[in-house]
């Protein structure tokens, strides 16, 4: 038998235009913890849903102790003994724990049977839950132990854990760390997907490190230092151009945070009290891994947001371009002229002026490089790129003052990527003020100099470093190395 | 088969009378319940209340009609209008209220309310409304103040099918050309981006859209009592609410083509009756269409499940 | 007094309910897998229409067969649009039962004789269980009915068992839920909501087959009179459970049996309000439910 429990090898696998893997390896010891790192959009979720079953490689094998293997669904990867805990849970929030344990078998639904195996993994392993708790009144912590004594209860010898961490507290935390090492120690595998290098590290065995879809990195923790993992993660790219970046100004103050801070309605504070000044003529850069609280902080800055506690001051109009292009800034079944009158839509009283709102687009269109047959085409016609650009332009004709724009150039080509950033740095220039979210370290590096840091909530300021090229501070904060 | 299709089409447009005594007539309650449909469905409202809609609607415009039988006549029939168009929004009210503060989905409280509805008219032609004898279940004749102009002497066709001409028109203004109409349509198209890159308050525009709706099945029923039956039956609708989903549906949502798949429908009906008639075929078959059309639609266009917590977030 | 007005009225109910709770028992699985199967309607008509042929045929027996395969046939249609091609399943559903109503009105003038007119069906009538049917009071109202009714207190009691106690029963209800959490868990999702609107179709059918074969003994065009949509509001106020439905289903049957008693007894009450008091106590129901997760969280998408 092989000493491997899992083997991918060379994966590719393309979403639409995107390529999400590019020849993805990843090889997995019997007896270790696994911990596989990137950045957001490295491919690291999307290789571990290959090996899942859960969708198809385009190309690449998988092997299971050295024998290949071809998973159609969750419910083959289960049989052959892989389970895999997702970032958002997949339970049934209406089902109790032992039900949720229960489901995908055959047969006789043994109630007691079902609560016993709850018990009995619990005992074993110290992950104790009531299986007779509904899942939609347990803490997520305990929703988590759920997932993996699922796992556990199909006998899964290889166990996938998607940012685990991201929703425990450090006490939760590192007993799930003791408990993932007792786990390999008796024969099992874990493979640790997190963005958290410091303590990736510290409980790994050995690491993998994806970066834009491909394994750059294949090594033993014990061999690896933080900063070679980081740069590992963002890559020794060519510096990024620094020369157009903005400095901090003291100009007339556009947007200040006053102790604002944001709470869910589950009550968590995914936004701790924060204090934020952007000026006149300033770019503030946002960096922040999924869920660390920069939505929450765009949202805010751009009105869409009330804060649960604190102040916002803004601007009354502020251009806003969100992540989520064809669900919140666009309606694809929509005309690029619709779809110009759309961000006005609340505010407009009476008759529309189709002849002026057609005007309003075809300026769009040629100030901002948009590529469509004409406005009257449908937004879903154009490339994403182009879609892009006219939001952009949107949003800047209707608020030439400020922007907010959440990741404006993820999925963009190279040329649709510089037009985006043009726009956004015309803002600033022109005596307004412009705050962007990017999971592109160099982006933001390259438009401005004053850069926030979003980690776990809370909102650091990183001064920027006497080499404008250094990007280890940012990296390091990114990553949560000096948390 | 020729036998067949020829009765079909002197039935539904062989002859001047055939196209205004029958077609058009039975197309015109379905041109109103097919704007209502087609609005709702703009907004993201699943309406399929539309019949109890209307039903309410002929017993408000009936009760006008009943209760003031002397006045003027244009006083009469506006008022008959406006009764038949308030009942059927209130109708709708209570499935948008229900919806809206309580996130009962419209679709199952539209259907039950239908029912209520079906026992409301079954109680009123037997009780408040019900003729002088108190032998039938259904109310006196309308007052010759109450009852309708013909368009053309000697034919059935009546001011119910201009007025929905009009309807149509303005709703099609209203939706392609004013402000409100925009929020419509961006509201059933894109909740999400609606209130996120335009602030529109998407929950309000969704129940008005309904009340809207309910109007429009309204005024279906004030015109059926108004320009047809001259009094209150029971069986005002043939399922007239169901039809209308094929309607709209057919029209890609649009008023302006619901005037022509209204009239298509109403030409069904008029020659599967002939056809019954003359030829032996059941006019039921023609439901056996109704279906094969909005299986059709089903198949061919992108009228899939939409995530519905979008449409009322 | 008691003899003469209870027992005929409880009679009437259990009568009543019967075919309701068939339907009712058929959508409540189709709706715990999330999916509201508008197109019952249309199953219980071509039950109905498919009973009284198969009838004609076989005999009685063979009728429930013919009942249970025709609810199937627009059943699977229906499937096939809302699981296969993911389409709207409201307008999906009035569609089917469009198509129901079209399909056996038309067969119905153009064959009359296939479907039974002018033949005796074979029908069955109220058997009397022994023992159980001299019970005084019970043994009369609930133990002197056909076949289907004692079918059915077999039938509900299985149903309620399969979905607590059986992994499938389990998987249907994880479908209902969340197709995508119920697939994580190695539920094949499609699958289970394909059968479960499969099932609802045997139940339409058999609805439509006991109308047919134990109570009015003949076809009707547009005899199903609503019930398709009758058995939703049943579900409803049953609380998405078997013997909440079958509950539901009486209570129902009881309020359109009383407007016959009302009517008998000649009393000023107007009886269109017993025809509309359960679907207002459903309304209701919905929304006092509100922030209670009682409907499957996935239904109607």
């Amino acid at each position: 038998m092989s000493a491997s429990a899992l083997a991918l090898t060379d994966i590719h696998k393309t979403f639409g235009d995107t390529r999400a893997l590019d020849g993805a390896s990843c090889t997995i010891r019997r007896g270790s913890i696994h911990a596989l790192l990137g950045e957001n959009g490295a491919g690291k979720t999307t290789l571990m849903r290959i090996a899942f079953g859960m969708i198809a490689a385009d190309q690449g094998q998988i092997t299971r102790h050295g024998a290949p293997v071809h998973f159609r669904s969750e419910r083959e990867s289960i049989a052959a003994g892989i389970g895999m805990v997702h970032q958002h849970f997949m339970l049934i929030p209406a089902f109790t724990v032992a039900e949720n344990i229960a489901l995908g078998g055959r047969g006789r639904l043994d109630a007691v049977a079902a609560a016993e195996t709850v018990r009995r993994i619990g005992a074993a392993t110290g992950l104790a839950i009531d299986p007779q708790a509904r899942i939609a009144d347990l803490p997520v912590g305990a929703q988590q132990r759920t997932e993996i004594v699922r796992a556990l209860a199909h006998d899964a010898d290889v166990l996938i854990l998607d940012e685990p961490t991201a929703v425990l507290t450090p006490t939760e935390s590192d007993e799930l760390y003791r408990w993932m090492r007792r786990f390999a120690d008796g024969g099992g595998a874990v493979v640790l997907i997190t963005h958290r290098v410091r303590e990736a590290l510290a409980v790994a065995d050995d690491v993998t490190v994806l970066r834009r879809g491909r394994s750059v990195l294949q090594g033993v923790a014990k061999s690896l230092t933080e900063d070679a993992a980081v740069t590992a993660i963002v890559g020794d790219r060519l510096a990024p151009d620094v020369s157009a970046a903005l400095m901090p100004t003291d100009g007339e103050v556009l947007f200040a945070l006053e102790a604002a801070a944001v709470r869910d309605a589950d009550g968590r504070q995914r936004l701790r009290p924060t204090q934020l000044l952007v000026r006149s003529g300033e770019i503030l850069g946002v960096l922040g891994v999924e869920g660390s609280g920069q939505r929450e902080l765009l949202r805010l800055l751009a009105g869409r947001l009330a804060p649960s506690e604190g102040r916002v001051q803004r601007p009354d109009v502020v251009g806003f371009v969100p992540e989520d292009r064809l669900h919140d800034a666009v309606i694809p079944a929509f005309s690029l002229t619709e779809n110009t009158t759309l961000a006005e839509a609340g505010a407009l009283r009476g008759r529309v002026d189709w002849s002026r709102e057609t005007v309003r687009a075809q300026t769009i269109v040629s100030d901002h490089d948009v590529r469509a047959s004409g406005v009257q085409a449908t937004m879903r016609s154009l490339s994403g790129g182009n879609q892009q650009r006219f939001v952009v332009g949107r949003e800047r004709q209707r608020s030439p003052r400020a922007l907010v724009a959440e990741n404006p150039t993820r999925g963009l080509d190279v040329r649709a990527t510089a037009r985006v950033l043009e726009t956004i740095r015309a803002v600033a220039l022109a005596g307004g003020a412009a705050v962007v979210y990017s999971t592109d370290l160099d982006e933001i590096l390259s438009l401005t100099r004053r850069v926030v840091v979003c980690f776990d909530g809370f909102v650091r300021e990183v001064s920027a470093p006497a080499d404008a090229e250094d990007r280890t501070p940012y990296a390091r904060a990114l990553v949560g190395a000096d948390a | 088969m020729t036998e067949v299709l020829l009765a079909f089409w002197d039935g539904a447009f062989g002859s001047v009378y055939a196209v205004l005594s029958a077609t058009l007539v039975r197309a015109t309650p379905l041109l109103f319940v097919g704007l209502a449909v087609a609005l709702a469905f703009r907004a993201g409202v699943l309406n399929i209340g539309a019949e109890g809609q209307l039903i309410v609607g002929a017993i408000g415009a009936s009760a006008v009609a009943l209760a003031i039988p002397a006045w003027p006549r244009p006083v009469v029939i506006v008022l008959m209008l406006v009764a038949g168009a308030v009942a059927g929004g209130l109708w709708a009210g209570i499935a948008a209220v229900l919806r809206r503060r309580f996130h009962v989905l419209e679709v199952i409280s539209t259907l039950m309310l239908n029912f209520v509805a079906a026992a409301l008219i079954g109680w009123v032609v037997r009780g408040p409304l019900q003729e002088p004898t108190r032998v039938y279940p259904m109310s006196e004749s309308f007052s010759a103040a109450a009852r309708w102009p013909f368009l053309v002497p000697g034919q059935r066709l009546h001011l119910g099918f201009v007025l929905g001409l009009v309807t149509a028109a303005v709703l099609w203004y209203v939706l392609q050309h004013t402000a409100a109409g925009f929020r419509v349509r961006a509201v059933g198209a894109g909740a999400r981006a609606a209130a996120s890159a335009g602030a529109v308050p998407v929950a309000r525009v969704a129940s008005r859209a309904f009340l809207a709706s309910g109007m429009l099945a309204g005024l279906a029923g004030a015109s059926e009592v108004g320009g047809v039956t001259w009094a209150l039956y029971e069986g005002i609708s043939p399922g007239y609410g169901y039809t209308a989903i094929a309607v709209a549906l057919l029209a890609r949502l649009d008023p302006r083509w619901v005037i022509v798949t209204a009239i298509g429908f109403g030409a069904l009906e008029a020659g599967g009756a002939a056809m019954q008639r003359s030829a032996g075929v059941p006019a039921v078959a023609v439901q056996i269409v109704t279906a094969a059309v909005l299986l059709s639609v089903l198949a061919l266009s992108r009228w899939r499940a939409r995530d519905r917590d979008e449409a009322s977030a | 007094m008691l003899e003469l007005l209870l027992i005929p009225f409880l009679e009437a109910t259990i009568r009543t309910a019967t075919p309701l709770a068939f339907a009712a028992l058929g959508e409540l699985v189709s709706e715990r897998a999330g999916v509201i199967n508008l197109g019952m309607e249309g199953s219980i008509i071509a039950g109905c229409l498919g009973g009284a042929a198969a009838a004609v045929l076989g005999g009685s027996a063979v009728g429930y067969l013919g009942a249970a395969l025709a609810g199937l046939l627009l059943a699977s249609l229906f499937a096939l649009f809302v699981v296969r091609l993911g389409s709207d399943q409201i307008i999906t559903g009035t569609a089917i039962t469009v198509l129901g109503l079209g399909l056996t009105g038309t067969l119905f003038h153009l064959a009359p004789t296939m479907v039974g007119v002018g033949a005796t069906l074979p029908t069955t009538g109220p058997v009397p269980l022994p023992l159980l049917s001299s019970i005084p009071l019970f043994g009369r109202v609930l133990f002197t009915q056909p076949l289907p009714t004692y079918v059915l207190y077999v039938l509900v009691p299985i149903v309620a068992w399969w979905m607590r106690g059986t992994h499938a029963g389990l998987a249907l209800r994880a479908v209902g839920e969340s197709p995508v959490a119920a697939a994580a868990a190695g539920v094949p999702a499609a699958r289970v909501r394909a059968l479960a609107i499969g099932f609802s179709g045997i139940m339409g059918g058999l609805c439509g087959g006991t109308l047919v074969l134990a109570q009015v003994g003949s076809f009707n065009e547009n005899m199903s009179a609503g019930r398709g949509f009758i058995a939703i509001a049943i579900v409803v106020l049953g609380r998405w459970t078997p013997y909440g439905t079958a509950g539901a289903a009486l209570v129902f049957g009881g309020a359109f049996a009383l407007q016959y008693l009302v009517q008998t007894l000649g009393l000023a009450l107007p009886y269109q309000l017993f025809l509309a008091m359960p679907y207002v106590l459903t309304l209701v129901l919905l929304a006092t439910l509100h922030g209670r997760a009682i409907a499957p969280a996935h239904l109607g998408r």
